[in-house]
């Protein structure tokens, strides 16, 4: 197992940078996640790692070794691919093989390392199978078999879930936390959906336009994301943002309504947005809205509001039979506030006086 | 159903009219020669004998100029498939500068007609020894199948996933490894069929071999087949007969191959 030293790490194609001043230490057995929309360099700074991809300027290190001129197989790493990249020619258990015929291992130790995997994988009845003959879900077992079987020192996945429908992407993204478990290696994991990252992750890195927005544990991207997009990205009906300024220790929204802030929080602020999550909204007392569409989840609804001329989702359990254009109260909890200034940074409030 | 009954039809009329040259060939070289002009037009003669054939195998020179053919086209189409898989590879995968630059050179190497290259080719030729050698012949061909079978193996190749070599080299291939393990053995349907398109180029190849080789000995089999035209007179049915036993190599090549060709031209079709 190893750890990983990414500096200041460039990604140039042609005059096109499509990664900036990329820095990143990963500790030994971590999980880290990276997560952005489509098109943020993921990939790209996976493949780097990988060796796929020349390293335009800085420096990778795996275990305090530069890794920038090393080819993949100098790495010792295992990657799981979106399209699985499976061998159409090979069954499944050369599928899982290969590497370790490839560093010419002994037959018997072969035998025994693919089937300590896929036993793990519960791959031991489809050995003889080609990938053609394997339905999506198995196609990705083996894809992680392929990468187990010859412990290497890491493990990267480039969205290895994203094929997999609903029900088989939960399923199997439980078993990739416990796999990590069961193995402590090193992992970075590659996404676009934030679920997958919250869920995973021990940390994780949100990447935004080719840069790092945000490194941190799932729960201090949630409760303290570093900027607007962090804020926006994290977090499932994704947080409400109103804009306005602050004045006297109030948030004055664009229409006028007032707002007061909680203590520590700057007294004056041109141009700021607020953001509060919908969970965190309450309904009962407090601002006027107007219920525009009502989303029943199941679990709870999901309310589309109109409150001073923005949109706002709130998401409750309670089951109370609303209908739209029925008037409501919202409260918007002090607590739960966060404030971002005209550069979308977010604003802390200062430490609590009896903290 | 009266759908697929037309396009059944249509299928057959087109079949029987594309093989009916093929069936006359065959019908001249069973024909006596008695028969040949007296019987006028009909499907089938009236008696069928195997003299042409016999005469044509043993006491002709078409033995040799067989022979001849399946080295020069044997080797061109083992050669030209080499090479057009290297490089359709690193056409398909490589980004490289004057990559565009190369693809357009190819290109416009097709665009001469052959014939206005004889002469400097034989010229290139005639100090290094190698006209009237089979082995002249062979790089002649080699090189100017080259291209199109490099453009060929390219398509198939695109079709193949980088994915799939990517995860052998981070599984401990190197590229060549990878390219040897992973990527021929997939990209087999493309290879028979860029073999079975230059053997078939190859052997039916004319205006090099006329021009290069001079005398029986180094002659192939198209050129061969003149000697059957004299002065006086046109030998039909041992011409016909020597054409049919050449198109028994060609039939037999692309019996092996053709489940690969037809999986390899939708391959190369669909996926792209
Ligand atoms: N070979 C390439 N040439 C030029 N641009 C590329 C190349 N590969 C990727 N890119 C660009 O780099 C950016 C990041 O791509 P990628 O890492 O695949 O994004 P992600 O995985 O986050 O969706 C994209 O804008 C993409 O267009
Ligand atoms: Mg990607």
């Amino acid at each position: 197992m190893a750890t990983m030293e990414i500096r200041s790490a460039r990604k140039t194609y042609g005059t096109l940078c499509v990664l900036e001043d990329i820095n990143l230490s990963i500790g030994d057995g971590e999980f880290i996640v990276l997560v952005g929309p489509s098109g943020c360099g993921k990939s790209t700074l996976l493949r780097m790692i990988a060796g796929l991809e020349e390293i335009s300027a800085g420096e990778i290190r795996i275990e305090d070794r530069v890794v920038n001129d090393l080819p993949p197989k100098a790495r010792d790493i295992a990657m799981v691919f979106q399209s699985y990249a499976l061998y159409p020619h090979m069954n499944v258990a050369d599928n899982m093989s290969y590497s370790l015929r490839l560093r010419k291992a002994d037959k018997p130790t072969i035998a025994d390392k693919v089937r300590d995997a896929s036993a793990k994988l519960g791959l031991g009845a489809l050995l003889e199978r080609k990938p053609k003959a394997l339905s999506g879900g198995q196609r990705q077992r083996v894809a992680m078999g392929r990468a187990i079987v010859r412990q290497p020192k890491a493990f990267l996945f480039d969205e290895p879930l994203s094929n997999l429908d609903a029900r088989l992407r939960e399923q199997m993204r439980a078993e990739i936390r416990k796999l990590h478990r069961a193995l402590g290696a090193t992992s970075i994991y590659v996404t676009h959906d934030q679920v997958e990252a919250m869920t995973l992750a021990d940390r994780i890195v949100a990447m935004h336009g080719g840069h790092i927005q945000q490194v941190g544990t799932p729960l201090e991207l949630y409760d303290r994301p570093a900027n607007l997009f962090v804020a926006g990205f994290i977090g499932s009906p994704g947080m409400n943002f109103v804009e306005g300024a602050v004045e006297l220790g109030t948030f004055v929204m664009r229409d006028g309504t007032r707002l007061p802030l909680p203590e520590g929080m700057p007294e004056t602020l041109g141009g700021a947005t607020l953001g509060i999550r919908p969970e965190h909204v309450t309904l009962g007392e407090g601002l006027a809205a107007e219920v525009e569409l009502v989303e029943p989840t199941g679990h709870g609804i999901i309310l589309h509001l109109r409150l001073a001329g923005a949109v706002f989702r709130v998401l409750t359990t309670d089951r109370r039979w609303l209908t739209p254009g029925d008037q409501v109260q919202v409260g918007l909890p002090a607590g739960a506030l966060h404030l971002f200034d005209e550069s979308e940074q977010r604003v802390a409030p200062a430490p609590h006086p009896q903290q | 159903m009266l759908k697929t009954i037309a396009h059944r039809v249509a299928i057959l009329c087109f079949i029987a009219f594309s093989l009916f040259p093929l069936f006359w060939l065959l019908k001249v070289s069973v024909t006596p020669n008695d028969l040949l002009y007296s019987e006028g037009v009909r499907l089938w003669p009236s008696r069928v004998t195997l003299d042409h054939f016999s005469f044509v195998l043993a006491n002709s020179e078409f033995p040799r100029f067989f022979g001849n053919s399946l080295i020069v086209s044997g080797t061109t189409a083992v050669c030209t498939t080499i090479l057009a898989a290297l490089m359709g590879y690193a056409l398909s995968r490589f980004r490289f500068r004057g990559k565009l630059w190369l693809a357009g050179l190819l290109l416009v190497t097709q665009m001469f007609p052959l014939v206005m290259l004889v002469a400097p080719i034989f010229k290139i030729l005639a100090p290094l020894g190698l006209t009237n050698s089979l082995a002249g012949l062979i790089v002649v061909y080699t090189a100017f199948n080259v291209p199109f079978a490099s453009f060929l193996m390219q398509g198939f190749f695109d079709g193949i996933p980088p994915d799939l070599e990517e995860a052998a080299m981070i599984d401990g291939a190197d590229r060549f490894t990878a390219f040897r393990q992973i990527i021929l053995p997939l990209g087999l349907p493309g290879i028979a069929a860029t073999l079975g398109f230059v053997f078939t180029a190859a052997w039916s190849e004319m205006i090099f071999a006329l021009m290069l080789i001079s005398g029986n000995d180094k002659a192939t089999f198209p050129v061969g087949l003149l000697s059957f035209v004299s002065k006086f007179s046109v030998d039909y049915g041992q011409m016909m007969a020597a054409g049919v036993l050449a198109l028994i190599p060609a039939c037999l090549f692309f019996l092996m191959i053709q489940r690969y060709l037809v999986q390899g031209m939708t391959a190369g079709a669909v996926k792209g």
